[in-house]
């Protein structure tokens, strides 16, 4: 899929916020791990089909703010979450919303390849099995335009049902990715997936968040500014729990508005 | 500088250490290897069939006597110590030796052991022709073979007859198994039939059924009744006369003193004759003595045969504690772990469970006894046995819970196993999970849980292990020292829960302590301890066995 969209020409030199199809928006969203503040007051948008990428220095609340929008800081028995986070102007923190369903929607990839033990079939085919899904002819085709979608089809066409620690951590990635496709969300929220992989793999997985931004709103948090630089299109940048700043890639690498984003970018601290 | 060489050098490099964890290791290989070494050579040499030795034998009152049997073995003792107990033992002799000789022929000496002083007896020689018989009672036969008789009629004489008293002897045995087969299968059969009818009469009773329904099923009873009756009569009639049939031949014996006996084929298990077999025909008959004590009955108050119903009866055992502390465990450990609520209520429980694999077993069969044979056996058999009473059917020790006393009591090792497999699971997994939308149960059974198995085997091995080898609690919750009768048979509903057992454990004990032939019975401890020893280490590798496979399915490399 998506091979005229390779040599397409890049993002158009102007992207404007203000134009975007807004998909997530976060309103004062305050975090508390216990007593402690970790995200203070945090507004922003994140606009629909384009890679929105988080970056700062460690500990300034980026990947506590993107497991906000899956609601995985749950799992966390000391947080508290205050404030509201808009999906499509429906806000997921209301209680009556099904987390699990909301997780169907809003999938996950993390900093470490976590495969299931199972089958890479089995893996791929996983969220749909959860969701009673169990025509063979149903599953096998999601699984091959899921593998194929995560740029792992050839790799692994003739081994689908081995072992999927088999597979070296840059085919994992793309591997958990494909499983994370499967079930078709509408945004995928990638934490450093490439920051525990060599070169090469980094460049596969940044291949294909270039493809995906045309199906999925992607929201990728980095440690990596190049990458940052390379596939997304907005960056926020964060520090101490404030959003600091957030506007089109272009612009902040080239002429943020703030001092200290300008010192993190041009690596003066952090 | 400092010394290079010296001590403090030496002690620093950490070489000590190493040798002293050597040092330990190599201990601890000496004793596993001693303790196994002494069982197998004591037990396995039992069934090497040994020379039948003869000497004379020259008391210092009383005649000379020709005796002729195995040396067990010899000991040297001080002269005085013997004198003390009442021996004359020549003025210039301070040490003597003595030998220990199965004489066998307990119908004629009384006892089938007994000890010759060295200065007593001439040398010992290993007569040609001597034969051993295996016999059903009174123990072993030895001497020498006279005449075969068939009824009154003689068949063969001399060492001529040996190829057709083996012959006679197979076809004695053949008619015993057919025999023995009869009352096990039918006879076993018609009991149970007529017992059923028995009961349900008086269930009858106590349902207090109109007078019409109970003459109704009087009359059907009667019927039946005399059917199975009639059944038995013919029955009877076949056994008596296969055990005619057994009777017909008989051996006539001459002792190594010269006394005649007359012998049974029927009483004979096996003939051999020691001291003219090959080496070749002596591994056979090694061979088939292992498979028979594997494969047999005890005889002789356990003090002969075999260990079968032992072997049955622990096995049989361990696999039902098996089935009942895996799901009971690891549910306890999945619902500790992961649903209840971290806190000091929390640990208190874990501790509790932790010190409860230290709680002494026997406590464990007290309790057993106490709630599960008296209490909840006594229930059932008031709610569902009622008309068997006053005879306890499940309200009296039995397989059930005997098997049930060593899951309580494994259940720790269990828990504690599963709860540790169950943290290991790295929680990367875990969100990957949840983050495609599946429930916290769902997460659990289909990722957590089968990743969590290898644990969980290591749990069952480890209860395998101390159940199959625990005595303690089991002589008070359903082994017993003979139960010839396997929980498992033809009769419905095939597995006997309420059925007591032998266990090979309580089998070396009762063996071991409790036989009134301590001699005899000596080398059977042994094998049978060696048996156990085998069927654990059996138990444990298939159980590894699986667990490695289960670890190869779900091979992580966060493992």
């Amino acid at each position: 899929m998506n091979q005229d969209k390779l040599t397409a020409p890049p993002v158009e030199n102007e992207l404007k916020l203000s134009e975007e199809k807004i998909k997530l928006q976060v309103n004062d969203l305050k975090l508390y791990y216990g007593d402690a503040l970790a995200l203070k007051s945090v507004n922003m948008t994140i606009p629909e089909k384009r890679v929105t990428a988080f970056i700062g220095p460690s500990g300034c609340g980026k990947s506590t703010l993107l497991r906000c929008f899956n609601r995985m800081n749950d799992l966390v028995d000391i947080c508290r979450i205050e404030g509201q986070i808009l999906m499509d102007g429906q806000n997921i923190y209301d209680p009556k919303v099904d987390v699990a369903e909301l997780r169907r929607q809003v999938g996950m990839v993390f900093q470490k390849p976590n495969p299931f033990p199972k089958s890479i079939y089995e893996n791929v085919a996983y969220g749909l099995r959860l969701q009673g899904v169990k025509d063979k002819r149903v599953l096998d085709e999601v699984v091959e335009t899921s593998l194929k979608g995560a740029a792992l089809w050839n790799e692994v066409k003739d081994r689908l049902h081995d072992n999927a620690f088999g597979l070296s951590g840059g085919q994992q990635q793309r591997l958990v990715i494909a499983r994370a496709i499967a079930i078709e969300p509408e945004v995928l929220l990638l934490d450093e997936p490439a920051s525990a992989l060599d070169p090469i793999s980094t460049l596969k997985i940044e291949e294909l968040i270039y493809e995906l931004k045309d199906k999925y709103t992607i929201v990728i948090v980095t440690h990596n500014m190049q990458q940052a630089a390379r596939v997304s299109d907005y960056t926020a940048f964060m520090y101490m729990g404030d959003l600091i700043e957030f506007d089109a890639t272009n612009k902040m690498f080239t002429n943020p508005s703030q001092q200290q984003t300008e010192d993190y970018i041009t690596g003066r601290f952090g | 500088m400092k010394s290079l060489f010296g001590v403090r050098a030496w002690f620093r490099s950490g070489t000590p250490w190493i040798w002293l964890n050597a040092g330990a290791i190599a201990l601890c290989l000496v004793m596993v290897i001693g303790v196994l070494g002494l069982i197998v050579v004591r037990g396995g040499s039992h069934f090497w069939p040994a020379d039948l030795q003869q000497t004379e034998w020259s008391p210092e009152s009383g005649q000379k006597k020709v005796i002729m049997g195995e040396l067990v073995r010899a000991e040297t003792v001080s002269a005085v110590m013997l004198r003390e107990s009442g021996a004359t033992v020549p003025a210039e002799l301070e040490a003597v030796t003595r030998y220990l000789v199965k004489v066998g022929n307990r119908d004629l000496y009384g006892r089938d052991f007994s000890w010759y002083m060295d200065y007593e007896i001439s040398g010992w020689t290993a007569p040609e022709g001597a034969i051993a018989l295996e016999r059903r009672e009174r123990g072993n036969f030895y001497g020498f073979p006279l005449k075969l008789n068939e009824g009154d009629t003689l068949i063969a004489e001399g060492t001529a007859m040996w190829p057709e008293l083996l012959k006679r002897v197979e076809r004695a045995n053949g008619i015993f198994q057919q025999m023995k087969d009869i009352e096990k299968n039918d006879i076993s059969r018609i009991n149970n039939q007529i017992e059923k009818l028995r009961l349900t009469e008086r269930r009858l009773v106590l349902d207090k059924v109109s007078d019409a329904e109970m003459a109704e099923f009087k009359a059907q009873a009667e019927a039946e009744n005399q059917v199975l009756n009639d059944e038995y009569a013919v029955i009877q009639q076949k056994l008596d006369q296969l055990r005619a049939e057994s009777n017909r031949d008989s051996l006539v014996a001459r002792s190594a003193e010269g006394r005649e006996v007359t012998i049974s084929l029927a009483n004979i298990v096996n003939a051999f004759a020691p001291n003219d077999m090959s080496v070749w025909q002596k591994t056979k008959h090694y061979f088939n003595g292992i498979a028979t004590f594997l494969s047999e009955e005890p005889r002789e108050a356990n003090t002969e045969g075999g260990i079968f119903p032992a072997i049955f009866g622990t096995v049989t055992m361990v696999i039902l504690m098996a089935i009942i502390v895996t799901p009971f465990g690891v549910l306890a450990a999945i619902y500790l772990r992961e649903y209840a609520k971290q806190g000091p209520l929390l640990k208190i429980i874990r501790i509790s469970v932790y010190n409860l694999a230290g709680v002494p077993s026997i406590v464990y069969g007290v309790f057993g006894l106490g709630f599960f044979v008296y209490i909840m056996g006594g229930s059932i058999d008031q709610l569902f046995y009622p008309e068997a009473l006053p005879s306890p059917t499940f309200g009296t020790p039995g397989l059930f819970w005997a098997s049930l006393t060593l899951a309580l009591l494994t259940l720790p090792v269990v828990i504690v196993s599963t709860e540790e497999g169950l943290s290991r699971i790295p929680s990367t997994i875990r969100m990957g999970s949840l983050a495609l939308g599946a429930t916290k149960s769902e997460t659990l059974w289909k990722v957590v849980v089968p990743l969590a198995t290898p644990a969980m085997m290591t749990g069952l091995i480890l209860a395998v292990a101390r159940a199959a080898g625990e005595v303690a609690p089991l002589m008070l919750v359903g082994v017993v020292k003979l139960a010839p009768t396997l929980p498992i048979d033809g009769n419905f509903p095939y597995i006997h829960l309420d059925q007591k057992i032998m266990h090979l454990g309580f089998h070396v004990f009762d063996v071991g302590f409790q036989s009134p032939n301590v001699e005899a019975s000596r080398p059977l401890l042994y094998a049978t301890a060696l048996v156990l020893v085998l069927l654990i280490v059996v138990l444990n590798m298939a159980a590894i066995y699986m667990r490695n496979r289960l670890r190869e399915k779900y091979r992580s490399d966060t493992d």
